[in-house]
């Protein structure tokens, strides 16, 4: 399961219009913990985005992209900083259904959560979360869930 | 050289839960071996099948990504650190690309009547139909496989069908190529078939090439379509193909089928394996038997093909799984159906990221076969033609005929007196022929009696010959009363 707030929800599904025709793609930051249920399901969350530049080369924009390692490594230790850590990646699918390619599954880790938005006609449609199985065969779709924001 | 290895969190499940493994290694590759060695859970995630670092999984030793140290060869030197971070790539499944480009942007009543029992369906619906209607696709062949598949793909809608074919109706193609009846023998194929398919559903396009697929002409064709279908019978076409869909970055919908067995898989490598992944070099000529050689089940094609047509439909309308990167083995006598799990080359030459090839080849050269279709030569040597045989028996010579092909060839036609030792068992069963004899060996065209009488001269048989052109050569030119198979 993956818990992140409606202006976060916002912000991805903006992105990923803002990007239009090309990808967008970004890192989740928050706590990994379990979920209250009886199979104590992972449960990531979202405490902020980063945003991320799409740096692969322009002829595979629109299909591919990619957060170059650096950019982890330093989102990571940012985040250990504030007690918190790298829970998953979300990125869009223009013009595509919001599941996983098979190329997804290949560049994928079990324990992250993998959001997809499907973005058609420059307008974010549906979002989709995703975590690979453990041994790798398949991504196991997971609820996503934008609790109300507290009243004031 | 101690080394301590931080494990992401997303992976720590597979490594006790440790954040941090302290291993001792000279250099980074041995440090990640005896990593995943220790916690093998930790191997897939990490490596390949292939057994190489994955391509997202990055290595840093004290902060230095080592791609630009000595990767994997790095040394450690003294106390470190080694970080292992993904980067992130990955990407939507394509669909065919030309789906949005169509001008048909809406169904007419009579297609609203037509599909509606795939309109009523939220996987297919309206949105769905229109992408059919919208989508444009290529066959390759109409024979056994482009029967189901051009019948299925026009019944279903798909706005453009293309044919390639070349080839003419045979009466030994009805029993299972179901787009053609006796009245068609003798007629180009294409032509029969475009009037079939037309009678089938008269909403679409159907545009016929009645051309002999080549590397000169392939790339034109296919450049018009979203997808692909291969229903080929033969190797040269099979590279060909896929080489071509590679290049333009199309899918192929494979189908391939042989006496009571088939394959279906779907090639695309902007997504994931192609042909050549699979098989990276055609067999040698010859080892792989054609349909025309070895038979075929005739409703075998049925099921493929209908395979095919299933998997072209769910790549148009963007449903359920497509077939990529698996491979479905069909067995009719066991009625069994096995799925292999294909991987992408990383070497492959036409579809990985540094390809070896970049233009289309010499299919027929590619794959050993002559440039030009040899007349069988006649070998002075050993061959005897039919009109020679002929006028042996017109002079009361004393021969026999040794018959080299299997017994079910030799229930459907046979010349009189002959002697059946299928090919295979020659070498064991010499003893039951008399080598002071002449002997006329013969098969259905010539090139098992070619290789038994070579067996025949070199155990002593002085007076063995091959007859030239086998069983059909003598129907034709002797004895038309022998049915020709």
């Amino acid at each position: 399961m993956i818990e992140l707030s409606q202006g976060d929800l916002a912000r991805i599904r903006a992105h990923g219009e803002a990007t239009y025709p090309e990808e967008c793609c970004g890192i989740l930051v928050g706590s990994s913990e379990k979920a209250a249920d009886d199979e104590g399901t992972p449960l990531a969350r979202v405490a902020r985005l980063v945003g991320a530049e799409n740096t692969r080369e322009q002829e595979n924009r629109h299909n591919r992209y990619l957060i170059p390692p650096e950019v982890i490594l330093r989102t990571e230790r940012e985040a250990r900083a504030e007690g918190l850590d790298v829970v998953g990646y979300y990125h869009s699918h223009p013009d595509h259904p919001s599941r996983p390619s098979d190329f997804d599954r290949d560049h994928a880790w079990p324990g992250y959560s993998y959001l997809i938005v499907s973005v058609r006609e420059g307008r974010a449609r549906d979002e989709r979360s995703w975590r690979l199985s453990n041994d790798r065969s398949r991504f196991d779709e997971e609820p996503i869930r934008t609790p109300e924001p507290p009243a004031i | 050289m101690t080394v301590l290895i931080q494990i992401p969190t997303p992976l720590r499940g597979f490594a006790d839960e440790q954040a941090e493994v302290a291993v001792a290694a000279a250099t980074v590759g041995e440090a990640m071996e005896q990593l995943v060695t220790r916690y093998e859970g930790l191997r897939p995630h990490l490596f390949g099948d292939d057994g190489k670092l994955r391509t997202f999984v990055n290595l840093f030793l004290n902060d230095e990504d080592v791609r630009y140290l000595e990767r994997e060869a790095t040394p450690i030197n003294g106390d470190a650190t080694l970080a292992i971070i993904p980067s992130i790539a990955g990407g939507a499944v394509a669909e065919p690309p030309a789906a949005a480009q169509s001008t048909a942007t809406e169904l007419s009543p009579e297609e609203i009547l037509r599909y509606s029992r795939h309109l009523i369906m939220p996987e297919v619906g309206s949105e769905g139909q229109l992408k059919l209607k919208q989508a444009k696709v290529l066959m390759i062949g109409t024979g056994g496989l482009g029967s189901p598949l051009g019948m299925y793909l026009a019944a279903a809608g798909v706005g453009r069908l293309g044919l390639v074919d070349f080839d003419v109706v045979d009466e030994s193609n009805l029993h299972r190529q179901l787009l053609y009846s006796n009245a068609d023998v003798g007629r180009p194929k294409i032509d029969a078939a475009v009037e079939r398919l037309r009678e089938v559903n008269p909403h679409i396009e159907l545009t016929p090439h009645p051309v002999l697929l080549n590397s000169s002409n392939a790339l034109e064709i296919f450049e018009d379509y979203d997808l692909i279908v291969d229903g080929t019978d033969n190797f040269p076409t099979r590279y060909l193909v896929n080489d071509a869909c590679v290049l333009l970055g199309k899918p192929n919908v494979y189908g391939s089928i042989f006496r009571f067995e088939g394959q279906v898989s779907v090639f695309w490598g902007a997504e994931g394996p192609c042909y050549r992944c699979l098989f990276a070099e055609p067999p040698p000529p010859g080892l792989v038997p054609s349909c025309a050689e070895g038979g075929v089940l005739g409703v075998l094609p049925g099921i493929i093909g209908s395979l095919q047509a299933n998997e072209v439909i769910k790549l148009i309308i963007g449903q359920g799984d497509p077939l990529i990167g698996r491979l479905v083995l069909f067995d009719a006598l066991r009625m069994s159906f096995r799925e292999l799990k294909l991987r992408k080359n990383p070497d492959c030459p036409v579809c990985s990221e540094n390809p070896t090839q970049t233009e289309l080849i010499d299919y027929e050269q590619f794959c050993g076969v002559p440039a030009v279709a040899e007349e069988p030569a006649l070998n002075d040597m050993i061959d005897v033609t039919p009109s020679q045989v002929q006028s042996w028996m017109n002079d009361g010579r004393d021969f026999s005929i040794l018959d080299v092909r299997g017994p079910q060839e030799y229930a459907i036609c046979r010349i009189d007196g002959s002697t059946l030792i299928p090919v295979a068992e020659l070498e064991g069963r010499l003893d039951e022929l008399d080598p002071s004899k002449l002997w006329v060996v013969h098969c259905h065209h010539g090139p098992r009696s070619t290789r038994a009488t070579n067996i025949l001269r070199d155990n002593g048989f002085q007076q063995a010959y091959n007859l030239a052109g086998g069983i059909d050569a003598w129907a034709e030119q002797v004895d038309p009363s022998l049915p020709r198979y």
